[in-house]
């Protein structure tokens, strides 16, 4: 075993190479298509796959063999981006989903049912926020909301029901930087994984599992995709959780039944049995995809390669302008704050540095001095800046939290969030910065008159 | 399930199906650092269609207690121990890198046990470079690195998994990384002390496959061309653009070429 100066044959002895992200991101998944010889990932548009005969069904029904049965399960075009996904996250596997909600509601129903609890941090997407405050409480999970930046609140929320901590790499509107190490530390001691949203980060600036975390989802509807063309999601296991409790994590023995004990609905199958580093996975397809249904298109799937591929050159162009952009509106007289970490004045400057060396993505608020009529003179004057509810687009973008993304929140959780009246967020684009600049300037000379 | 063999918990993997005494056995015995889930897919299949599987944790490995066992030699004496717990007198072996070794030793040894041995990525010897040892001496992660990066075939370090979605070098990385200290060094130490394979291959007088990846960088081809010389009758099968990691990038072509053996 091993090549060896006692072998024969002419063996590589150096350590062998692996492949950089920036490669990972063009090829990760994918191969000439084997019939055609296409080098595009073909879309393999089709919804089922013709059986070679009827013990080979068996046998895929049954996870004896591997391969595509029905596209709600799996599908050849979706496989090559999720493996894609997991290469760049450094992960085991994935599942692509019909959207980021779809992909957080996948990691959650695989983990837990009625009686359950999350602890998530309360700088939250508007949609998580939802989902966690309003829509699971009615299936018997609850969600206790903290500040991210508060360890002993984490660890205060904890109840023996609690399966879960949840957070964004970048929170929602105020970029509080999510301490991943120490977030992940207190979960792991306390049994339980830590599941990550990286929408704003991708793997390009931060892969959260090099960190501690155990999963990652993203809204592939953003920057992995880029073009603001297609809805999809994704969820990366790090296949290092300890479902069973019975090794690096013993606090969580007896806590994950739905993945440590046999399951009724595939023969009894114990996920954490038939794979020891992919329970979660195996039972998110098995279950979760096969049952909720939220699935991805074939030609989701492909949009979002496409953008993948140009993934690493495109974050850093984003952050380029963002940190020019960025620049300008903090000193600017109508600007009273801008809530972006490499700010010497961001709460999280100095974790920023060390987690996201490469840059804190291109989404950030700011806060606009004046009136609510003011905040809509400067949004409707904007002329490259689409005003809509999306980020991660190649295109630059605005919008109002207040009104829009976070109306459903009360004033009080707005502002424990950090959201104002004169919030106003941007996801800067990749167009030239200058341009940016000249709009944003005119815009906010609008909004001072 | 679990059984107690020479007093420590044994896993074996059976593919969520109970043993049957009426049926014949095949043991799955896994490569270093590795565990059960290396066989799942195979397994899997051979448990539903006739067979007792016994996928199993090797001592020291997975969730089986006890530590590593220190010689190829340690672990053949070992399997007739683990047939006597799970009540089958004679059992098929299928074993894969130092697994491979494993097997052809008790087949050699404990001949009226095994009825048929299927050795996957097999090299006799198995010499180790010392650049892997030294490292697995020390825990250190790029043992897992060096042995990921040899076993993966070149077209497979990109991907285009035959189970959707999943990382082939991810996945193998985080199995390894699960290893307990010392475990990978001892495993590799068994493999590069064995010295008797060809005699035991001599020795072993059963029908035996021999399953090679052409593009092996661990266990090359022509390794194992003086143990296919010395198995008499062997069958012998090369899966092209294949690495060690046979199992894992081939899992249906294993599949087919065990399931045409045993």
């Amino acid at each position: 075993m091993a090549p060896s100066a006692r072998t024969a044959c002419r063996v590589p002895i150096t350590k062998p190479k692996t492949f950089h992200p920036d490669t990972l991101a063009l090829h990760a998944g994918a191969r000439p298509d084997p019939a055609t010889g296409a080098r595009a990932t073909p879309i393999y548009q089709t919804a089922s796959f013709v059986f070679p005969d009827s013990d080979h069904a068996a046998a895929l029904f049954n996870m004896e063999r591997a391969g595509h049965v029905y596209s709600r399960i799996s599908n050849p075009t979706v496989a090559v981006l999720e493996e894609r996904v997991a290469a760049l996250e450094g992960g085991v596997g994935a599942i692509a989903t019909a959207s980021g909600q779809a992909a957080l509601h996948l990691a959650i129903a695989t983990l837990m049912g009625a009686g359950s609890h999350i602890v998530a941090s309360r700088s939250l997407y508007g949609g998580s926020h939802n989902l966690l405050d309003y829509t699971l409480p009615r299936f018997g999970i609850e969600t206790t909301f903290v500040d991210p930046r508060d360890l002993d609140a984490w660890r205060a929320a904890v109840r023996p029901s609690t399966r879960l901590f949840f957070g964004e790499t970048l929170g929602n509107p105020g970029l509080d930087v999510l301490d991943i190490p120490r977030v992940a530390a207190l979960a792991h001691e306390l049994g339980v994984p830590l599941l990550v949203d990286s929408t704003f980060t991708t793997p390009h600036l931060v892969r959260p599992f090099d960190h501690g975390a155990d999963l990652v989802f993203h809204s592939a509807t953003k920057f992995l995709s880029g073009h603001g063309v297609v809805i999809g999601g994704v969820v990366i296991d790090a296949g290092t959780f300890d479902w069973e409790g019975s090794g690096r994590h013993p606090a969580a023995r007896g806590k994950f039944p739905t993945l440590a004990e046999p399951y009724a609905g595939f023969h009894g199958m114990t996920f954490t049995e038939e794979s020891t580093t992919a329970a979660f996975l195996l039972r998110a397809r098995r279950e979760g995809v096969r049952d909720f249904g939220a699935c991805m298109s074939p030609f989701v799937a492909f949009q979002i390669l496409q953008g993948i591929e140009t993934l690493p050159l495109r974050m850093d162009r984003h952050v380029d302008n963002a940190r020019k952009v960025v620049a300008f509106l903090a000193a600017h007289p109508l600007v009273t704050s801008v809530g972006y970490p490499e700010l010497p004045s961001h709460p999280d400057h100095a974790l920023a540095g060390r987690l996201l060396p490469r840059g804190c993505g291109a989404v950030f608020s700011f806060n606009l001095a004046g009136t609510r009529a003011q905040g809509r003179r400067f949004i409707e004057t904007l002329k490259l800046f689409s005003h809509l509810a999306n980020v991660g687009d190649a295109k630059s973008l605005v919008i109002h939290p207040a009104s829009t993304t976070h109306f459903r929140m009360s004033v009080a959780d707005l502002e424990r969030a950090g959201i104002t009246e004169g919030t106003i967020r941007l996801s800067v684009g990749l167009e030239h910065p200058d341009d940016l600049i000249d709009d944003l300037s005119r815009a906010l000379h609008a909004a001072g008159k | 399930m679990i059984v107690t063999v020479a007093s420590h918990p044994v896993y074996a993997y059976t593919g969520t199906r109970a043993l049957v005494p009426a049926q014949p056995t095949v043991v799955f015995v896994h490569g270093a650092a590795n565990d059960h889930s290396v066989w799942a897919l195979q397994s899997r299949w051979f448990a539903h269609h006739g067979w007792n599987a016994l996928a199993v944790d090797l001592p020291g490995h997975g969730r089986s207690g006890g530590a590593a066992l220190a010689s190829v030699e340690a672990i053949a004496d070992w399997l007739p121990a683990l047939l006597d717990a799970t009540g089958a007198a004679r059992a098929a072996l299928v074993g894969h890198s130092l697994g491979s070794l494993a097997a052809l030793a008790c087949a050699a040894l404990h001949p009226a046990r095994v009825t048929k041995v299927a050795l996957l990525g097999p090299s006799v010897p198995m010499p180790v470079t010392d650049l892997l040892l030294a490292a697995a001496k020390a825990d250190d992660h790029a043992a897992f690195e060096l042995i990921n990066g040899w076993s993966v075939s070149p077209g497979k370090q990109l991907g285009g998994n035959t189970v959707p979605g999943m990382w082939l070098t991810g996945n193998a990385m985080r199995l390894m990384e699960r290893t307990r200290p010392g475990v990978l060094h001892t495993d590799l130490v068994a493999c590069n002390a064995y010295a008797d394979g060809l005699a035991h291959a001599a020795a072993a007088r059963l029908p035996a496959l021999v399953l090679m990846g052409q593009r092996d960088l661990m266990a090359p081809p022509k390794n194992a061309a003086a143990l296919i010389a010395a198995l008499p009758g062997v069958r012998t099968v090369t899966l092209a653009e294949t690495g060690h990691a046979l199992m894992a990038e081939q899992p249906d072509a294993v599949l087919d070429a065990l399931a045409a053996f045993l």
